[in-house]
């Protein structure tokens, strides 16, 4: 059991992680300053939720690995998140619609994984579910508010739903992993929460006067560490000064 | 000028100063002196700008931060600032001006901001040494501007002050964890205290015979202390906590005087401080362009939220 728990533990936690990562590129650089602030609340939300995750990972895992050794010495090939998180930021549209897709998602799962067996697990996915519902009304009320505004900011957020939508069906991917941990009471079956997460979308995807693209093909490959060419590059950028300084406390 | 103030009705201007003198705080209700209201405007906008313009330099380490301890540190703190700067720009509406102007002023390079966020941060040790150095200057200022006459500066002052507080001892704790580590560590702590502790005794400005600002702001209990008086008293606090992580001030005229107390320092190089003022320092150019492009990046986004308020009316409420 232990090591699957810890695979699905590297998912949860390399989710948050690699998004989180992504929106603290924001960090002063946002369209108002109100946005800088929200963005950055989001960003600590999920970087700590992603903390309190690979800490969990690290002692599931018992090999001597701390919560840090795990997000800062695996290379892109050991991560485990899905690739919408790992895709660069984009325009401030891109960031929103991914977001909501994201924690609309997320909310979800977590709220699936309150009543998870293991109680570390289910305390962490307690507080999370406040969080996320914070993250999921802002990034849709955005989200409403960049679709039905100019017609430029209604262009960009429909490409940005465009390039985004294919990247959404890894979420609800499942392996043997997760259906044994599912049954077991360890982890949240994606299957359970896909029309409800598909209906939350479709309803702020009308109000925003937005639509889904068709797809040909969803894009997968993260939970088995086969990502896109950009998680190596914020990779070599976060995890530069443990590289450089091995063994150096900070 | 001066001379705007003997025009002010004298009756009402004597009222003002009374009620200063009595250190009651002025309201935005209250009648004031022309000169004090501009004064303020300066000086808090001044403030907002350094807040938001500060982001930059601390923000260019959030995505290097190297734990997830520092990396949440360093957000939370750039986060503080940005709030900081929100705090204040609304306090400074309160002055009769509007955010979106005093931004203008920012983006057109007529308005100014501390000086000292156009020094670049080159290695991780940058972001100890701004956390224990310019948030502790920026403390000792606050401090006193916490007592300040305007009562919305001072308030925001007091919440400010708790919050760079814990900046600064967030920032002394990484330098205190990188003087004792390994010794490359400790080369890059005492690194950025040499590039810094200079531009650190720049940002309570120039020297009192040299400050034009300084009579009327004393005054009018805008400032309650000179530059040099809280530059001196930054001196003392700072080269205790060096001394305590065996680190070096560079300053080899730092010496102790037994009389006053206080540490002496050397000559602060004035051509620096006014070349970095007037705008040629070594990252005046990149600190005003990234905050325009963030500015017009985020055009599209403020028309979009605009736009959607105005289909929505009232029922809308937008940011």
């Amino acid at each position: 059991m232990s090591n699957r728990f810890f695979e699905y533990l590297l998912r949860l936690g390399d989710d948050r992680l690699v998004l989180g990562h992504r929106l603290s590129e924001w960090c002063g650089h946002g369209p108002i300053l109100e946005e800088d602030i929200a963005m950055a609340n989001i960003a600590l939300d999920l970087i700590g939720q992603a903390n309190l995750l690979l800490l969990k990972a690290a002692s599931v895992e018992n090999a001597g690995r701390d919560a840090d050794a795990l997000a800062y010495l695996r290379d892109a090939r050991e991560y485990r998140n899905a690739l919408i998180a790992e895709l660069p930021r984009g325009d401030f549209a891109f960031t929103i619609a991914r977001q909501f897709l994201f924690s609309a998602w997320a909310l979800r799962q977590w709220e699936a994984l309150a009543s998870c067996r293991d109680a570390d697990l289910a305390g962490i996915a307690a507080r999370a579910v406040k969080e996320s519902r914070y993250h999921v009304r802002h990034s849709a009320e955005w989200l409403v508010r960049l679709g039905d505004g100019t017609e430029e900011s209604h262009a960009r957020a429909q490409d940005a739903l465009d390039e985004l939508w294919r990247y959404t069906g890894e979420l609800f991917l499942t392996d043997a992993i997760e259906r044994e941990l599912a049954h077991e009471g360890l982890a949240a079956d994606p299957s359970a929460f896909r029309s409800a997460w598909q209906k939350d979308v479709d309803d702020v995807v009308a109000r925003a006067t937005l639509r889904l693209p068709a797809v040909e093909h969803w894009q997968q490959g993260g939970r088995t560490g086969l990502h896109t060419e950009h998680l190596g590059r914020m990779l070599a950028e976060m995890q530069v000064l443990p590289r450089t300084y091995p063994g150096a406390r900070w | 000028m001066p001379q705007n103030a003997t025009t002010d009705d004298p009756r009402r201007l004597a009222e003002f100063e009374a009620r200063i003198a009595r250190c009651k705080t002025i309201e935005p209700k209250d009648w004031m002196p022309e000169r004090y209201r501009k004064q303020l405007i300066r000086m808090m906008s001044q403030h907002a700008h350094s807040e938001v313009v500060g982001m930059l330099p601390e923000g260019n380490w959030i995505t290097r931060a190297p734990s997830l301890r520092r990396k949440m540190g360093l957000l939370a703190k750039v986060q503080d600032e940005a709030g900081h700067g929100l705090y204040i720009y609304c306090s400074t509406e309160t002055l009769g001006v509007d955010r979106n102007d005093l931004i203008q002023q920012l983006l057109a390079g007529t308005a100014k901001y501390s000086s000292i966020f156009n020094y670049p941060t080159l290695t991780w040790a940058d972001i100890g040494a701004i956390g224990w150095l310019v948030d502790g200057a920026a403390i000792v200022n606050q401090t006193m501007l916490a007592k300040a006459s305007y009562g919305p500066y001072a308030r925001a002052m007091v919440r400010i002050c708790k919050e760079e507080n814990f900046h600064k001892r967030q920032g002394f704790e990484i330098m205190t964890t990188l003087a004792g580590g390994t010794r490359e560590q400790h080369a890059m702590a005492q690194d950025a205290l040499d590039r810094w502790w200079w531009p650190s005794l720049m940002m309570f400005g120039p020297r009192d015979k040299d400050s034009p600002n300084s009579d009327d702001l004393l005054r009018w209990k805008v400032k309650q202390k000179t530059n040099d008086e809280l530059r001196q008293r930054f001196v003392n606090i700072t080269v205790a906590q060096a001394m305590a992580i065996d680190l070096t001030i560079p300053d080899p005229a730092l010496k102790y005087n037994e009389r006053t107390k206080d540490w002496e320092y050397g000559e602060i190089d004035w051509e620096e401080f006014w070349r970095v003022v007037r705008g040629n320092g070594p990252c005046n150019r990149e600190r005003l362009a990234a905050r325009r492009r963030a500015h017009d990046d985020g055009a599209w986004v403020r028309a979009a939220a605009e736009a959607y308020a105005a289909k929505h009316e009232p029922a809308a409420s937008v940011a």
